[in-house]
């Protein structure tokens, strides 16, 4: 360190660049929820369980599937990991920020809204990283050949941005509208229903009736976005559906959101 | 920079529902210095700076920070603030070094974290979570938070609440070379021995009003008035005090401070004392203690801020 040659406390205000910012805070946002025994649980435990479980089970009791059980199940579980990510955790970890104060001291910080959100989105993005690449490393053990092409993966892409950005934008609403305790037993609850009956895992098609009903909720939508994704194919339809999910939650979101 | 006070309370009004919590409130905050406000709990303190800070929109009268205003002008402001929080607003995984780190890299042309490390003794935080910090170090983390980024003002909530006295007097000498280095503090604290040490002028707030503010020798010089104040064994008999009240006759001023202590402020002199002490005798109360002195800013405050007054 050199010697200063101003006195120590000399004022020298300023913040650093935006940039910056939004890196330190997705750094420090994606440390902290991967440190969380809870949520990683959340991350990567559970989708690696179902994914594993859902394909030997299928296999085990002869599910009627159009395909092989790993590849209609693993874009599913990528699609739950991407739920449980930008919804769950999300939701969770910012619930707790308003309760323990965290968002009123980063409101002390020459940090912008809009940056601390982008760091959150940023981390978010991050951790999906991860959870892709040791669920679709599962996948292949299991013998999934990936997604098709590059339109394939582009798809796959397209899949986790637009379903982060619904998913993310509901668990901001929970977030910044309820306690901080019922903020985290409705987002685990949500993504207990949403896993049974909300068309993630399971093939919409397995709903029967429901089926038309199902791909309009943003977990079918992001369901089948993933498995037409990882088909080759883009779902226009189903990222469109994302997208409206998206508006409706940001819109809701900015309108109600307390930041204390 | 603008010449001009560091921070300007003009007519300010705060309400919750039909309580004022401040009341018309009007003080200014010299640059450079460090000035204390005080008040008992309740007295709308807390608010006032809420409001400087940007997290409270001023429902009438005006507020300035460096000229700014804390709302409108947020975005300008919060560099060059430091806002010590009383407690709370950390990562309950975090460490303390992480986010004093974090907070760090936020800014343009942060202090070392290092510096501020081992002058608020925070490496014995080591590795330990947030949520596992003791009180004092959580305080102390939160000063360092708001010095980081070297602030031209930091508002500073009770500082050093809860450290011990060798901490209490590092705090107390960071905080006079903040000073020194052109930083202007804005402290609150409930220790008026340290607003009296620190404070360069001391606003004293009472249901939101400013009912003194001065240099703590003016707010405690009071021309000739002096104190005499008696400490008892037991509490006071029923009427007692009332009784002294009279036998002390106009001019001075009695206060309870507790059930076992009362304070006599006016032109004391020996009389008094004889007259304080034949009121012991009378009422069989036995004293611990009976002390005739200046005025400290504590005596200033409780005088001012006294829920009982007699008569």
């Amino acid at each position: 360190m050199t010697t200063p040659a101003r006195a120590t406390f000399a004022p020298r205000p300023g913040a650093a660049p935006v940039a910056q910012q939004l890196l330190t805070q997705a750094g420090m946002e994606a440390r902290l929820m991967l440190r969380n025994g809870e949520q990683l649980l959340l991350a990567l435990v559970i989708p690696v369980m179902v994914l594993v479980g859902a394909v030997q089970g299928a296999e085990r009791v002869g599910l009627d599937l159009d395909g092989r059980p790993v590849d209609v199940f693993t874009p599913g579980v990528l699609a739950l990991a991407a739920l449980s990510t930008a919804f769950t955790s999300l939701a969770i970890a910012t619930g707790f920020e308003r309760r323990y104060g965290i968002l009123k001291r980063l409101g002390t910080a020459p940090l912008s809204r809009m940056t601390l959100l982008g760091g959150k989105v940023l981390a978010l993005l991050a951790v999906q990283v991860l959870q892709f690449v040791v669920i679709g490393g599962v996948g292949v053990a299991l013998g999934w050949d990936g997604p098709d092409g590059i339109v394939g993966h582009l798809g796959v892409l397209l899949a986790a941005l637009c379903g982060t950005a619904a998913f993310a934008s509901l668990g901001m609403l929970l977030a910044g509208t309820l306690r901080a305790e019922a903020t985290l037993a409705a987002a685990n609850l949500v993504y207990l229903l949403l896993l049974g009956g909300g068309a993630v895992v399971l093939p919409a098609e397995a709903y029967g009736g429901l089926e038309s009903w199902v791909t309009w909720l943003p977990s079918g939508a992001l369901g089948e976005a993933m498995r037409s994704a990882c088909d080759g194919t883009i779902d226009a339809g189903h990222l469109v559906v994302l997208v409206l999910w998206a508006a409706l939650g940001t819109a809701l979101t900015a309108r109600t959101f307390k930041w204390e | 920079m603008p010449a001009g006070p560091a921070v300007l309370v003009d007519g300010l009004v705060m309400r919750y529902g039909d309580r004022t919590a401040v009341d018309s409130l009007s003080f200014e905050v010299e640059a450079h210095t460090i000035t204390a406000v005080l008040g008992p709990n309740g007295a709308g303190k807390t608010t006032t700076l809420e409001t400087c800070e940007g997290y409270r929109r001023a429902q009438a009268g005006k507020v300035r920070v460096l000229g700014l205003d804390p709302v409108r002008d947020r975005a300008a402001l919060l560099p060059r603030i430091g806002v010590m929080l009383q407690s709370g607003g950390a990562w309950s995984g975090a460490r303390a070094e992480e986010m004093l780190r974090h907070f760090a890299r936020l800014h343009a042309h942060p202090l070392e974290p290092a510096v501020l490390i081992e002058r608020l003794a925070l490496d014995e935080c080591g590795r330990t979570p947030y949520r596992r910090l003791s009180g004092g170090q959580q305080q102390r983390l939160g000063l360092a938070l708001a010095l980081v980024g070297r602030p031209e003002l930091v508002f500073v909530d009770e500082p050093t609440a809860g450290l011990d006295p060798q901490i209490r007097r590092a705090v107390w000498e960071l905080l006079e070379e903040l000073r020194a280095d052109g930083v202007t503090v804005v402290l609150t604290t409930h220790y008026l021995e340290e607003a009296e040490r620190l404070a360069d002028k001391v606003h004293i707030l009472d249901h939101g009003r400013l009912v003194a503010s001065g240099s703590p020798l003016e707010l405690t010089r009071g021309g000739t008035v002096a104190t005499v104040r008696l400490v008892v064994t037991q509490p006071f008999p029923p009427g007692a005090p009332e009784a002294l009240a009279r036998s002390l006759g106009d001019g001075t001023e009695l206060t309870v401070l507790d059930e076992l202590s009362l304070q006599v402020s006016g032109p004391a002199d020996s009389s008094t004392l004889a007259r304080v002490a034949a009121w012991c005798a009378d009422h069989d109360v036995l004293p611990e203690s009976l002390s005739l002195g200046q005025r400290n800013l504590e005596d200033v405050f409780l005088e001012l801020t006294a829920r009982e007054d007699v008569r």
